[in-house]
């Protein structure tokens, strides 16, 4: 992948020159999950792991639908269910497709220090390029919506790629393919947006008054996005965060204060250097003689 | 004198066992310094070549670390009490413009150690401290998945802090060795010169040779 689209990669992990910018216009590409129309059958659960070849151990029921548990280095979707109860006292699913945003300004590329092993595309997409990959687990704190993670068979990170590689050549991603109530959409990002407040209306003429799209501009936006039907409270879809950003821990550690540590670093050596050969050395002089001190 | 200073000529300054304990520290500090400078900047991604490529180097830093730390404990405990704070100490700093400047009257009465130094000792110990804390924390696969992504992202920023505070300090104490001649050898002998001694470190020199209180 890293090398058939290096013409379109614009952002690269640990890289302090310009990726190539020869290209212009690609569209940015978007995902847009209808949390409204989705039934929670996990075809998309599915056609993730069968197109990606993964396949999680199998476990245990934990008392919920949510199957497997959590996000894993092989389980790079999960349908997360939360009942919730309606003002007039009825309930209410709310069945959130959890996986990567990828997001516009993405914190796990930022955190990264191994050089190459996160890309975003033109189209918006970012990408861990595994071979790359250290295993640090850096991303897992530079990412707001705990997305990465860590393979204890490989030490290395793995999250949803949005299918790149059948992107890259014409196809949707596999989840968009699969998904039987066409809850799952995938178009370019403008594309995306029209029909996602197409769905808010029609949603609010159906009484779902704070429905919304879900496309977080603390992050810059992400090329996954969301229909909600309460996008006045995101944090009840199972623990969306309302306004995600990369921590401002995070954005200390990996902002200036770095290039600038480093300089500093150099510069103490160069300024030891410079005071011996201004200053000389400090040499005992002949006349100190046991003690008896000028 | 200890019997095992080499000439009637120069003072024992650190026995061989102490003189092994520092260079043990100083070999591992240096490592774990160049594999976490590593992931400090992209501009220090190269010092990976050292250890074998990104995921060697990830791998040994923290068991580097460890044991580094574990020596430096030992080095701690044997050189405390010398490093305690004493009267001469702010008398050493309110000099300090003209040590730099290499004008030095000595007047201070330094004992083993003067105010710098025990300066850099105290700043390598809480920094040193910090960093095996965070270390531990942030270490993968082991420790870090008991965290929470806030404690590892504090975490983080602590440990990229007292390393680099650790390592000015170690550029600090490093020069600080090669500009006050005579010195390196204490750490390499073992020995001083009387000179030396009585010049730097009068307090100490007197009671070591026993010479005028
Ligand atoms: C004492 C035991 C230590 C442990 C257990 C430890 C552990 C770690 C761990 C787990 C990391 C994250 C990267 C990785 O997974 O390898 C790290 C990063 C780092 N370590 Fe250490 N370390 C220790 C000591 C030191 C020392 C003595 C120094 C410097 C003198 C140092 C400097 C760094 C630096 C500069 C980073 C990069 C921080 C950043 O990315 O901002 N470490 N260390
Ligand atoms: S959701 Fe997390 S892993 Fe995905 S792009 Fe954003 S920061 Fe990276």
């Amino acid at each position: 992948m890293a090398t058939l689209q290096s013409l379109d990669v614009v952002e690269r992990s640990a890289t302090t020159v310009p990726t190539p910018q020869a290209r212009d216009g690609v569209p940015k590409l978007a995902k847009l999950i209808d949390v409204a129309k989705c039934i929670g059958c996990k075809a998309c659960q599915v056609a993730c792991s069968q197109w990606n070849d993964l396949s999680e151990e199998v476990g245990q029921n934990v008392g919920v639908y949510d199957n497997p548990a959590d996000l894993s280095a092989n389980t790079w979707t999960l349908m997360r269910f939360a009942e919730q109860q309606r003002a007039d006292g009825g309930l209410e699913w709310l069945i959130r497709k959890d996986g990567c945003m990828h997001c516009e300004d993405p914190g796990c590329l930022k955190a990264c220090p191994a050089p190459g092993a996160i890309v975003k595309y033109a189209n918006g997409i970012v990408d861990f390029i595994s071979e790359n990959c250290i295993g640090c687990g850096y991303c897992i704190k530079g990412c707001p919506f705990d997305v990465p993670r860590l393979s204890e068979r490989d030490n290395k990170a793995y999250k949803c790629s949005l299918c790149s590689d059948r992107v890259a050549v014409g196809l949707e991603p596999a989840c968009v393919k699969t998904c039987p109530t066409s809850a799952i959409k995938f178009g370019t990002k403008d594309d995306m947006l029209e029909y996602g407040e197409k769905r808010v209306t029609q949603l609010k003429e159906r009484g779902f008054q704070n429905a919304g799209v879900y496309d977080p501009q603390g992050v810059g936006g992400t090329h996954v996005m969301y229909v909600l039907q309460h996008a006045d409270k995101p944090e009840n879809y199972v623990g969306l965060p309302a306004e995600p950003q990369i921590a401002s821990m995070v954005g200390f550690w990996k902002g200036l204060s770095k290039p600038w540590a480093a300089a500093l670093l150099g510069l103490s050596v160069l300024g030891a250097f410079l005071h011996y050969v201004t200053h000389g050395p400090n040499e005992v002089d002949e006349d100190h003689k046991n003690g008896e001190e000028v | 004198m200890s019997p095992t200073s080499s000439s009637r000529r120069e003072l024992l300054r650190y026995k061989p066992f102490d003189r092994m304990l520092h260079w043990l520290v100083a070999v591992g500090f240096i490592l774990a310094g160049l594999s976490g400078l590593a992931f400090f900047h992209p501009s220090f991604f190269f010092l990976t070549n050292l250890f074998g490529g990104g995921g060697w180097t990830r791998i040994l830093h923290p068991f580097v670390g460890v044991v580094m730390f574990a020596f430096f404990l030992v080095l701690v405990l044997r050189f405390l009490r010398d490093n305690l704070p004493a009267a001469a100490d702010a008398q050493w700093f309110s000099q300090l413009g003209a040590i730099v400047g290499n004008r030095e009257r000595p007047s201070a009465d330094v004992g083993k150690y003067n105010g710098g130094q025990k300066l850099v000792f105290w700043v390598m110990v809480l920094s040193l401290l910090a960093l095996v804390v965070t270390g531990v924390v942030l270490w993968r696969p082991y420790f870090a998945p008991q965290f929470t992504v806030d404690i590892l992202r504090l975490a983080v920023v602590v440990h990229a802090v007292s390393a680099f505070v650790a390592l000015l300090a170690a550029v600090v104490h490093v020069y600080a060795a090669i500009w006050v001649k005579g010195t390196v050898r204490a750490m390499t002998r073992g020995t001083v010169s009387h000179k030396w001694a009585a010049h730097h470190h009068p307090a100490w020199y007197r009671k070591v040779t026993g010479s005028r209180t």
